[in-house]
C-alpha cells in the first residue's frame, strides 16, 4: 500500500517549497520512525504542460528505478509565476524500514526557463547526481541547467526532440563534453550489443568475427539513430571506418566501411570491406527489429525480434544445415527503457562515445 | 581500440556490457522434484532468462526417483516457478526456457539412468549444433553426492565432451559438505577423484548475497575502515544468525544437523572470514579463497576436553512467538524425546595472527528467538580518554560497525553526539545506509548469481576444498567435546527470547547484542 503526504501552493517560492518538503519529512519520520527517505538521485523533468499527463504515466512506469526526488517542471506558454505541488510517498510497513520518495511538481511559465536553475537549485538533494531530461526541446532550460547536471537523459531516437539522426547525434556529441549523457536510443540497442557479443564469445564462431563483410540492420522507421548507433559500435569495436550512407528506396540506406585490418582465420576470403544496409520495417515499438552479420564465404548470424526474445539462425557454408533456435529475454518496454536510463545515471558506459563518433561518420 | 589490434583470442564486442556472455550449457538438476529445485533453483533460471542473462542454447534436465514423463516435470517446473518466482513470469520466457526440458527417471544408483542421461544429453549439443557445456547441479540429500559423482564418472560424463570447442563439465554441490572433519575429506576424496577442482562448485548461498558481497566492498573500498580493521582499535566482533522460526517439518534432517552444522560450519564462518581476513591481490576465485583458508586456518581449534569454555549450546523449551504458543524442541514431531541436538550455539573463537590476536569472535545462532536476523556487529576500544563528563547522559559508547545481512540489508555506523542544550552531554546516533534507500534497483536472489557464476565458471564464491576442510578442522573439536559429555543436560531456552542465560557467560567485559 502506497502513503502519501500532500502539500500545494499557488504563487510560492522555491525557499517555500524547500521548507515544506523538510517539514513534510519530519512530519512523517515523526508519525513512523521506519520511514527513510530515499537518496539516490534528484531527476529533474522539464516538460511541456499538454503532455505532464503523459510524462508522469511513463515516470510510473519506471518500476524500481524510480528517482528518491523527481522534481517535474510543468511549462505553460502564457503563465507567470510559480505553483508547486509535492508529494511524499512510501510503501506501507513492510520490514524494519520503510522507504519514502518526494516529488515535486513545478508548473511554470517559459519565460521563467533561462533561469530556472535559480528555482531548482534550492530543490536539489546537494549530495546526490542530478539527472535531467527535457523530453520537448526545451535546450534554453537545459543550458541554465547543465552547470547543476551531473547526467543528461536524450532519446536521439526521438523525432519530437530532433530534426531527424544528424540532428540527434550531434546534439549528443556537443553534449559530451559538458556532462555524462544517457541516451535512451543507446539502451533499446544494449540486448542487441550483447547478443551479438555472445554469439561471438561462442569458440564455434569466434573466428568469423574479423571476416564480418555485411551487415544489415532492420529498425522502426522512427530509429534509424538506433540503428546507427549499433553499427556505430561494431564500428568502434571492431576498427572500421564508416562512410557516409547513401539512401536508396523506402527510406532505407547504404553504405560501406574499411576495416583496415586482416581478415583473421578467413584473410584469403575477405575484402577489407564491410556492407551496411539499414532498412526501416513495420514494428510497433522504437528501436531495432533485427540485425543480421555475416562473410563473404557464406556464414551470416541473423537475429529478430519474437515472443519471449530473439530468434536466431545461423547460416554456413553448404552442405551446413540453417540452425535456428530462441534466444531467451522479455521485452523491458519503453517503461523499461526510461527506468534503464535513470539506473544508467550511476554507471558510466565507456563504449558509447565511440559509438556514437562512429555513428556519425555513417551520416548520409 | 588502434586499428589491427582485433584478435580472434580476445572479444572485443564484450568492453562496457553490463551482461557478460555465458557459454551454451545444459543444467542437469539431480533432485529436480526436490523442495529446493522448486522454491530456489527453477526460479533462479527463469529470472536468469528473463532477464536475457541465460546463454543463446539453455538445455534443462530434471533427474530423479520417481516415473514422471517429460511433460508432468514441466508442468511441475512451471508451477514451481509461477508459485516462487521473483517476479511474475512472461508465459513466452517460460514456455520456451522449459519447453525443451526433459527428466530423466531413475534411482541415482541405477547406472542405466547415467545412460539414458547421457543419450539425454547427447541429444541437446545435437539439437544446440554444438557441445554444450554441462553443470550437474546436486540438490539431493548429502549422502547421494558421493553415488551420484561416482557413476557420472563411471559413465564419461565427467570430462569434456570436446575439449577444444567448449563442452566443459561442471558440478555444484549443494550443502552441507560433509558431516565433519572426516566425512568431509572423504567426500572431497570421492569428489577429486573424479572431477578436478576447477569443476567444482561447492555452493554455500549465503555468498552469492549481495550484503555479504558488500562486506568486502566496504573493507577494501574504503580508506576509513582498514585503518582500524585490527587488534589496536578493535575491541571484539559478534555474529548473530538468529531465526524466530523452529525446525518445521525437517526434523529428519535437524536432529542430525544441530545448530553448529547447519550455520556456524558454513555461513557464519564464512562471514567471519570475509570480515577478518588480509586483503586480497586481486578478486580471482584463488587469491580470494587463498586468503579466507589463511584465516580460517588461524583460527585456534578448541581442545575437545575444553569445549565448553568456549561453546554454549541449548535447546528451545515451549514458548510464545509473534503472541503464538509453539512447542519445544523435544516436542516437535520427528525429534527424538531425549534428543541432544542443540538448536541455540554460542561460540567464542579468537583468530591467531598479527592482526586479530587478542580479539574475541563471538558467534551465536539458533531457532526459535525474539526475530529473524543476521548481523556482524564491530564493536571499536573505547577512547582512551575523556575531556568531558558524562553525567546526566548515557556516556560515550564504543563505536560500532553494523553490518545487516537479512532482513534489511545495510551498514550503520554508531557515534557519540552532544544531545543538543547548555551541557556537554552525548549519547549514541547511527549513520545508516540501507541498500533500499541507496540503490535503485533490488538485490538479485543469491542463486542467480551463483548458477550464472557456476555457467561462466567463476568459482569466487565457492567454498575450495582445502577451506572446507579447514571450516570442519575448527568445528570438528566442539562436535568432538560435545559428543564426549553425555552427562551435562542440554540447557533451554524460552522460545521467543533472545537464547539461554548461559551464552552470556561466553562474552568478556560485554553483553549480547539485543536481538
Amino acid at each position: 500500500m502506497t502513503e502519501q503526504t500532500t502539500w500545494s501552493a499557488q504563487d510560492t517560492t522555491p525557499d517555500a517549497i524547500d521548507s515544506a518538503l523538510r517539514r513534510l519529512l519530519r512530519e512523517r519520520h515523526a508519525q513512523d520512525a521506519s520511514l527513510v527517505p530515499a537518496r539516490v538521485l534528484n531527476l529533474v523533468v522539464i516538460a511541456d504542460r499538454e503532455w505532464r499527463g503523459e510524462i508522469i504515466n511513463r515516470l510510473e512506469r519506471v518500476g524500481r528505478y524510480h528517482a528518491s526526488r523527481t522534481i517535474l517542471c510543468s511549462i505553460s506558454e502564457q503563465r507567470s509565476g510559480l505553483d508547486a505541488r509535492v508529494v511524499l510517498s512510501s510503501d506501507g510497513p513492510g520490514g524494519a524500514v520503510s522507504v519514502l520518495r518526494e516529488w515535486v511538481e513545478l508548473d511554470l511559465g517559459i519565460d521563467a526557463l533561462a533561469r530556472i536553475d535559480t528555482i531548482l537549485d534550492p530543490l536539489l538533494v546537494s549530495e546526490l547526481q542530478t539527472v535531467l531530461w527535457s523530453p520537448h526541446n526545451h535546450d534554453d532550460a537545459v543550458e541554465a541547467l547543465l552547470e547543476m547536471t551531473d547526467v543528461i537523459l536524450i532519446d536521439t531516437d526521438d523525432p519530437a526532440n530532433f530534426d531527424g539522426p544528424r540532428a540527434a547525434l550531434a546534439r549528443s556529441w556537443a553534449l559530451q563534453d559538458r556532462t555524462y549523457v544517457v541516451d535512451l536510443a543507446w539502451l533499446r540497442t544494449t540486448p542487441w550489443r550483447e547478443r551479438l557479443a555472445a554469439a561471438f564469445d561462442d569458440p564455434s564462431r569466434r573466428g568469423e568475427l574479423p571476416a564480418l563483410a555485411s551487415v544489415a540492420v532492420r529498425h522502426n522507421p522512427g530509429s534509424l539513430t538506433s540503428a546507427l548507433l549499433l553499427s556505430g559500435w561494431l564500428a568502434s569495436r571492431l576498427g572500421w571506418s564508416p562512410e557516409p550512407l547513401v539512401a536508396t528506396a523506402g527510406g532505407a540506406y547504404r553504405g560501406t566501411a574499411a576495416a583496415q585490418r586482416p581478415g583473421g582465420a578467413h584473410d584469403v576470403a575477405f575484402s577489407g570491406i564491410v556492407g551496411f544496409d539499414f532498412e526501416p520495417v513495420a514494428q510497433t515499438v522504437p528501436g531495432i527489429a533485427g540485425v543480421t552479420v555475416g562473410t563473404d564465404y557464406g556464414f551470416s548470424l541473423a537475429l529478430d525480434r519474437a515472443p519471449g526474445g530473439l530468434l536466431a539462425r545461423q547460416r554456413r557454408p553448404a552442405p551446413a544445415p540453417l540452425r535456428e533456435w530462441r534466444v531467451l529475454g522479455a521485452s523491458r518496454g519503453e517503461g523499461g527503457i526510461l527506468g534503464e536510463g535513470v539506473r544508467q545515471a550511476l554507471l558510466r558506459d565507456p563504449t558509447y562515445r565511440p559509438a556514437l563518433a562512429q555513428a556519425r561518420r555513417f551520416e548520409p | 581500440m588502434a586499428l589491427g589490434e582485433l584478435d580472434t583470442d580476445t572479444n572485443p564486442l564484450i568492453a562496457g556490457l553490463e551482461r557478460l556472455p555465458v557459454r551454451s550449457t545444459a543444467v542437469i538438476i539431480f533432485g529436480a522434484t526436490g523442495d529446493l529445485a522448486g522454491r530456489k533453483l527453477l526460479p533462479a533460471l527463469y529470472n536468469l532468462a528473463h532477464e536475457g542473462s541465460l546463454p543463446e542454447h539453455i538445455e534443462l534436465a530434471g533427474v530423479s526417483r520417481g516415473d514422471i514423463s517429460d511433460d508432468a516435470f514441466r508442468a511441475q517446473a512451471r508451477e514451481a516457478i509461477e508459485t516462487f518466482s521473483r517476479r511474475p513470469p512472461n508465459p513466452e520466457v517460460l514456455d520456451g526456457l522449459l519447453e525443451n526440458a526433459r527428466f530423466v527417471s531413475g534411482s541415482f544408483d541405477d547406472p542405466d539412468m547415467y545412460a539414458r542421461l547421457g543419450q539425454t544429453l547427447a541429444g541437446f549439443d545435437e539439437r544446440a549444433g554444438q557441445p554444450l557445456n554441462r553443470i550437474f547441479y546436486l540438490s539431493t540429500a548429502p549422502q547421494f553426492f558421493p553415488v551420484i559423482i561416482g557413476e557420472l564418472g563411471r559413465h564419461g560424463l565427467n570430462q569434456p565432451t570436446h575439449p577444444s570447442s567448449g563442452g566443459d563439465v561442471r558440478v555444484v554441490i549443494e550443502k552441507p559438505f560433509g558431516y565433519d572433519l572426516a566425512s568431509a575429506l572423504a567426500q572431497n576424496e570421492a569428489v577429486q577423484a573424479v572431477f578436478a577442482e576447477s569443476q567444482i562448485f561447492r555452493i554455500d548461498h549465503y555468498l552469492g548475497k549481495e550484503t555479504v558481497q558488500n562486506l568486502m566492498a566496504l573493507r577494501f573500498a574504503n580508506a576509513l575502515f582498514e585503518p582500524v580493521w585490527n587488534r589496536n582499535f578493535i575491541d571484539h566482533v559478534q555474529i548473530t544468525a538468529a531465526e524466530d522460526l523452529g525446525i518445521g517439518g525437517r526434523a529428519g534432517y535437524y536432529e542430525g544437523a544441530g545448530a553448529l552444522r547447519d550455520l556456524v560450519q558454513n555461513h557464519m564462518l564464512q562471514l567471519l572470514a570475509l570480515l577478518a581476513m588480509e586483503p586480497p591481490t586481486s578478486f580471482e576465485a584463488n587469491r580470494l579463497r587463498d586468503e579466507k583458508v589463511k584465516v580460517l586456518a588461524s583460527i585456534v581449534p578448541p581442545d575437545p576436553t575444553r569445549v565448553h569454555e568456549m561453546s554454549v549450546r541449548a535447546q528451545y523449551g515451549p514458548g510464545t512467538v509473534a503472541g503464538v504458543n509453539v512447542p519445544g524442541y523435544l516436542e516437535e514431531p520427528g525429534v527424538a524425546p531425549d534428543s541432544r541436538t542443540e538448536t541455540y550455539t554460542a561460540l567464542k573463537l579468537e583468530i591467531s595472527n598479527w592482526r586479530w590476536a587478542g580479539v574475541p569472535f563471538y558467534l551465536r545462532t539458533g531457532k526459535r528467538l525474539a526475530r529473524k536476523l543476521t548481523e556482524i556487529a564491530v564493536t571499536l576500544k573505547p577512547v582512551p580518554h575523556l575531556a568531558f563528563q558524562s553525567e546526566g547522559s548515557l556516556g560515550v559508547q564504543p563505536n560500532q560497525i553494523i553490518l545487516t545481512v537479512q532482513p534489511d540489508e545495510g551498514v550503520s555506523v554508531s557515534l557519540g553526539a552532544k544531545i543538543p542544550g547548555t551541557r556537554m552531554r552525548i549519547r549514541p546516533v547511527n549513520m545508516e545506509f540501507h541498500y533500499g534507500t541507496s540503490f535503485l534497483s533490488e538485490s538479485p536472489e543469491a542463486y542467480e548469481r551463483l548458477i550464472l557464476d557456476a555457467m561462466r565458471g567463476d568459482a569466487t564464491l565457492f567454498t575450495r576444498n582445502d577451506e572446507i576442510e579447514t571450516l570442519w578442522g575448527i568445528i570438528d573439536p566442539i562436535l568432538a567435546g560435545w559428543a564426549a559429555d553425555t552427562d551435562t543436560p542440554i540447557p533451554t531456552y524460552i522460545a521467543g527470547s533472545a537464547g539461554p542465560a548461559a551464552a552470556d557467560t561466553l562474552l568478556r567485559d560485554t553483553r549480547w547484542r539485543r536481538l
